[in-house]
């Protein structure tokens, strides 16, 4: 969320110091230079406010289950000797866990893959395939955009049971896959749409093939907006605990999961919820860190689901 | 949604073109771009709708038809109704409080040098999944002040503005003067006279309780016309109770403590102990009983039971809001850089002050940024099922109940498809008309 991808061209300073202000009074100017004092800091403490929970997790995290349980993550900042990374490697020697993630990982990245593909074909096919009632073909997987998921966890289990995808990774991609194609379809269809007709043209001059077409100027030509699909349901899908708290079982858990299994004793297993959950941020974090703007624009397109 | 989506990615409206095939494109290979996505949206998002539908008709079993028994269960069964109840509360409260806030990070962090950096902060909570936000709020709401942040900080706020009771667990030792006097209030077993120094040992305050002003006790000397005293801590550490009823060495005065005396029920003075446990009270008292009113026992105060039944969905929506404010800060700011500035000047130089120019000028121009993220956050708030469903302990998640929730317990936990169905369709029966908005925006846009 870099300045211009999040609130691209707020107007400069120079044009606010313009003939209207300097008419103004001193004692006017003082004042507003009084409430501007005051915007600074309330917003630095709302920053703070917003901040402390995750801080809380962090150093809670980093403290022995002991020293959380007799008191509160703030008091490290008076003993910082408490701090300790023994939960994480506790954690990282819990196979439960380090498989979940691996888990998360596999469900994650082909989950991820298969909708950037196959919305792109479909998007494609939406924008410059000609066949009868594309519109109207377009228009109704628009409006699957807002259907709940909540809606197919029971007939999907059903389903999945009778041809025995319940409680494997796959069953839990391929609902992921289905449930993020509409968005995926909307937004590169919009996209592709845009794309200069003569540079299609030109291309099929050079004897391109409808499959060459799409792999060689459609995918590159589209990749602001394939970058934002695919950030978007990446965290989507690496987020979710839902879906795999449905669809899948002990073996093809993913962190979510396993981690929710732990909160019926949140007291007892917080050597293990604490460092769990901030490490099944990290990932999170490190994308939307990176690749802030395109996080951006996915989130804002995508916030329907 | 759609609106947004469009001031998000995609490039801006293009001039009216044809998009007929530059390649001609046969009918079987327009198939075979779309057969993929069309079977698995045909089978995992458009068959659903239709199952559940018919479902939702049919008993538990599945096997006889029920007619809308399974409707009527939404409005009679206790845990659906409570999840109603709760939903609303969450679409009412979640969106416009997440939007308000959003619209006030935005409009503040325009002319802020570090906005960036804020921006980023607040909307850093998206990027996580719900369950490690849950994890994080169940220890933000940790009941224990001396754990959970948001009783520790509600604690001090509490405290600076209502004093507290330094003595919660004083209470009178073996053979002492005292005895108490029902509320949690101590009084002297015999009337107090002029001149005559009065003992009010009490014991059973930790030493690390004690108020910080205490000093070590010290005898109250004899005064003509009035009632003097000490009010102590009447143990020695280590060696027992030192003398008991006698101020030993080490020990130290209840610094604050009130005493009151009272005749036949009436207060006729009062006063407050010093630092080393001495009082004094004027003639008045002769011949009172003295007694230290519960006031000065009270147990501290610990906050409140954030997760307890009746604060458990405000303070799940708190969460959610923490999570969301960002969403529509950001899309908000996104808004506000595509107000024109000449027109916020023009305000300006016509005297409107900053409150007036957002009020009459910045708010009208984002009416419609502003009902996108309104809508966008309740569609949102009608799924909420993790924050829930993580946050609410078990004790109280009955009370937390949402419709998502229900639907999961009803149709996984209790087996009860028919009703969890029956609640499916009522959450699609709600979404329709923003589904409905999409397609009709969409329709002009497509047939160009």
């Amino acid at each position: 969320m870099t300045a211009d991808g999040v609130a691209p061209a707020t107007t400069a300073p120079p044009e606010r110091e313009s003939s209207p202000r300097a008419r103004q009074s001193l004692g006017s100017r003082l004042a507003e230079a009084a409430s501007g004092g005051l915007v600074r800091v309330f917003l630095l403490v709302v920053g703070l406010f917003w901040l402390v929970p995750t801080i809380g997790l962090l150093l809670s995290s980093l403290r022995t289950p002991q020293d959380v349980a007799a008191s509160g993550w703030w008091e490290v900042f008076t003993k910082p000797s408490q701090l300790t990374f023994r939960s994480y490697e506790e954690l990282l020697k819990n196979g439960d866990i380090t498989s979940s993630l691996l888990n998360t990982v596999a469900i994650t990245v082909p989950a991820t893959v298969l909708v950037v593909i196959i919305g792109a074909l479909a998007g494609y096919a939406f924008a410059w395939m000609d066949f009868p009632g594309r519109d109207w073909w377009f228009l109704a997987v628009v409006g699957l955009l807002v259907v709940p998921v909540q809606v197919a966890l029971i007939p999907i289990a059903e389903l999945f049971g009778k041809i025995g995808l319940f409680g494997s990774v796959l069953g839990v991609i391929l609902f992921h896959v289905g449930f993020g194609l509409p968005f995926a379809v909307f937004l590169l269809r919009n996209f592709f749409a845009e794309i200069p007709r003569e540079l299609l043209e030109a291309a099929r001059l050079d004897g391109a093939g409808e499959l060459r077409l799409f792999a060689r100027v459609v995918m590159p030509l589209g990749g602001p907006a394939i970058a934002s699909l695919g950030i978007f349901q990446f965290l989507w899908v690496w987020n979710d605990m839902l879906v795999a708290l449905i669809f899948s079982d002990s073996g093809s858990q993913p962190i979510t999961v396993a981690l929710q299994t732990q909160m019926r004793q949140f007291g007892n297993n917080i050597d293990v919820l604490a460092p769990g959950a901030f490490i099944s941020m990290v990932i999170p974090l490190a994308v939307f860190f990176a690749f802030q703007r395109q996080f951006v624009s996915g989130v804002m397109a995508g916030a329907v689901k | 949604m759609a609106s947004a989506a469009a001031a998000g990615t995609s490039p801006g409206p293009a001039a009216p073109k044809s998009r007929r095939s530059v390649t001609g494109t046969r009918r079987t290979v327009a198939a075979l771009f779309l057969l993929p996505a069309l079977v698995l949206l045909g089978a995992l998002v458009v068959y659903p709708i239709g199952y559940s539908l018919i479902r939702s008709f049919y008993d538990q079993s599945g096997d006889s038809f029920a007619g809308f028994d399974n409707y009527r269960a939404l409005f009679t069964d206790d845990g659906i109704r409570t999840a109603l109840k709760n939903n609303v509360l969450w679409v009412v409260f979640a969106p416009t409080v997440a939007t308000a806030l959003g619209l006030i990070f935005a409009v503040l962090t325009e002319r802020i040098r570090w906005g960036t950096a804020f921006k980023l902060v607040v909307f850093m909570p998206m990027a996580i999944s719900m369950l490690a936000a849950g994890i994080i709020f169940r220890l933000v709401y940790d009941q224990d002040p001396d754990k959970g942040v948001a009783n520790a900080v509600w604690v001090g706020v509490h405290d600076t503005f209502a004093e507290s009771s330094a003595f919660p667990k004083a209470h009178p030792g073996r053979e002492s003067p005292l005895e108490p006097a029902g509320g949690g209030a101590f009084i002297t077993k015999q009337p107090v006279g002029l001149g005559v120094p009065v003992a009010l040992p009490l014991v059973g305050v930790a030493p690390d309780q004690m108020p910080d002003s205490a000093e070590r006790a010290a005898p109250a000397e004899p005064e003509d016309g009035r009632v003097t005293g000490t009010t102590w801590q009447d143990f020695t550490r280590g060696k027992g109770s030192g003398t008991p009823g006698g101020v030993d060495a080490t020990e130290l005065g209840y610094a604050g403590m009130r005493i009151e005396a009272v005749k036949d029920g009436e207060v006729v003075a009062s006063a407050e102990a010093a630092g080393d446990g001495t009082f004094t009270l004027p003639a008045e008292a002769d011949g009172a009983l003295l007694r230290l009113p519960a006031a000065n026992f009270e147990e501290p105060y610990n906050g409140l039971n954030w997760l307890g039944p009746s604060l458990v969905t405000p303070a799940v929506i708190g969460s959610y809001v923490w999570m969301w404010a960002g969403f529509a800060m950001v899309l908000i700011a996104a808004g506000l850089a595509g107000v024109p500035r000449e027109l916020l000047e023009a305000a300006r130089v016509d005297g409107a002050n900053e409150w007036q120019v957002f009020r009459r000028v910045t708010v009208p121009l984002l009416a419609p940024v502003l009902a996108v993220v309104v809508v966008t956050l309740m569609i949102n708030v009608l799924k909420v099922f993790d924050l829930v469903f993580i946050i609410a302990p078990g004790s109280s998640q009955d009370d937390a109940n949402v419709l998502a929730l229900e639907l999961y317990r009803k149709g996984f936990a209790s087996d009860q498809p028919g009703i969890a169905s029956a609640i499916a369709v009522f959450l699609l029966l709600l979404v329709i008309p923003v589904m409905w908005f999409n397609i009709r925006r969409l329709r002009r846009e497509v047939r160009r």
